[in-house]
């Protein structure tokens, strides 16, 4: 009997199942929401009716410019505002 | 010049072929110039080895995943220049996510920081050595035909049908059991033999 027999090979296979699409698209799409995060600082650093409007719903904000409002990001967005 | 002929060749047989072809180190390298589609690669790459980290060896909650998921690839991405050695780049995430499952669970844990510790060490570690062989099997996935790839992938991976794979890839549904047999075969060698390649080289080392 191989080391690798086939049962084990299917075992193997099936531990890595994909990752929820929804999830490894919001990672992909890092490079570019870091960049939208870096405008909406600059625009709440400009606009202080913004900055109130932005801290009141970090979320919304994010969702507007069409950055998926992940926890990671939102967490920036947050110790950048205050700051 | 070697490296750029070598993206050539796997450019000719696909997207799939070159994110395959691409060893870590120069994904890792690739990522830290700023190249963007090396970054969707690199989360492409070890997105199910993240996910099975932290679904299966530690039983986070999706939500939990998910924030766990997010937090490691915004790491990655902050930290890829403090990075040591570039091909280094897998266990390095594999511990990050680790130690972000370890630190979720002791956060809505009522026992002890070292009771959970030892509990949740414990109980991964089996899980998650299984888990290093299973990348390194689907490693070996690459090297087959597209098509034995997205069968095996999708019959044990994504727990489709027969039918379901039949009418994705356009082969009727009687002949995908065969296939799968045939395709594992493949797969069984190439496995193989990469580790009896790699026996024999640590063998010339020491």
């Amino acid at each position: 009997m191989s080391a690798y027999d086939i049962e084990r090979l299917s075992r193997l296979i099936g531990m890595l199942p994909p990752a929820p699409v929804a999830w490894v698209g919001a990672a992909q799409e890092l490079p570019q929401a870091r960049r939208e995060l870096d405008g909406i600082v600059a625009r709440a650093e400009a606009d202080a009716e913004f900055r109130r409007a932005l801290i009141a719903d970090l979320e919304g904000a994010l969702r507007a410019e069409g950055v998926e409002p992940t926890w990671p990001l939102l967490d920036e967005l947050r110790r950048r505002v205050r700051d | 010049m070697e490296a750029a002929r070598d993206d050539g060749a796997a450019a000719a047989r696909g997207p799939a072929a070159l994110s395959a072809e691409l060893t870590d180190a120069r994904l890792v390298a690739q990522c830290r110039s700023g190249d963007e589609q090396a970054w969707h690669t690199l989360v492409e790459r070890f997105s199910r080895y993240v996910y099975a980290i932290s679904v299966q060896a530690f039983r986070l909650p999706a939500h939990d995943a998910e924030d766990v998921f997010q937090e490691v690839f915004a790491r990655v991405y902050e930290r890829l220049e403090t990075l040591r050695d570039d091909e280094a780049v897998r266990p390095w995430i594999g511990q990050l996510t680790r130690r972000l499952c370890i630190d979720r669970l002791r956060a809505g844990s009522r026992e002890t920081v070292e009771d959970t510790d030892e509990l949740t060490e414990i109980a991964a570690d089996d899980v998650l050595s299984q888990l290093e062989e299973a990348f390194d099997v689907h490693d070996a996935l690459a090297e087959l035909s597209e098509n034995c790839r997205e069968i095996l992938d999708r019959f044990f991976a994504q727990d489709e049908s027969y039918r379901t794979i039949g009418d994705a890839l356009e082969l009727p549904a009687g002949t995908i059991a065969s296939r799968i047999s045939r395709c594992l075969e493949k797969l069984r060698d190439v496995f193989e033999g990469r580790n009896q390649a790699s026996g024999a080289s640590s063998e010339q080392v020491t």
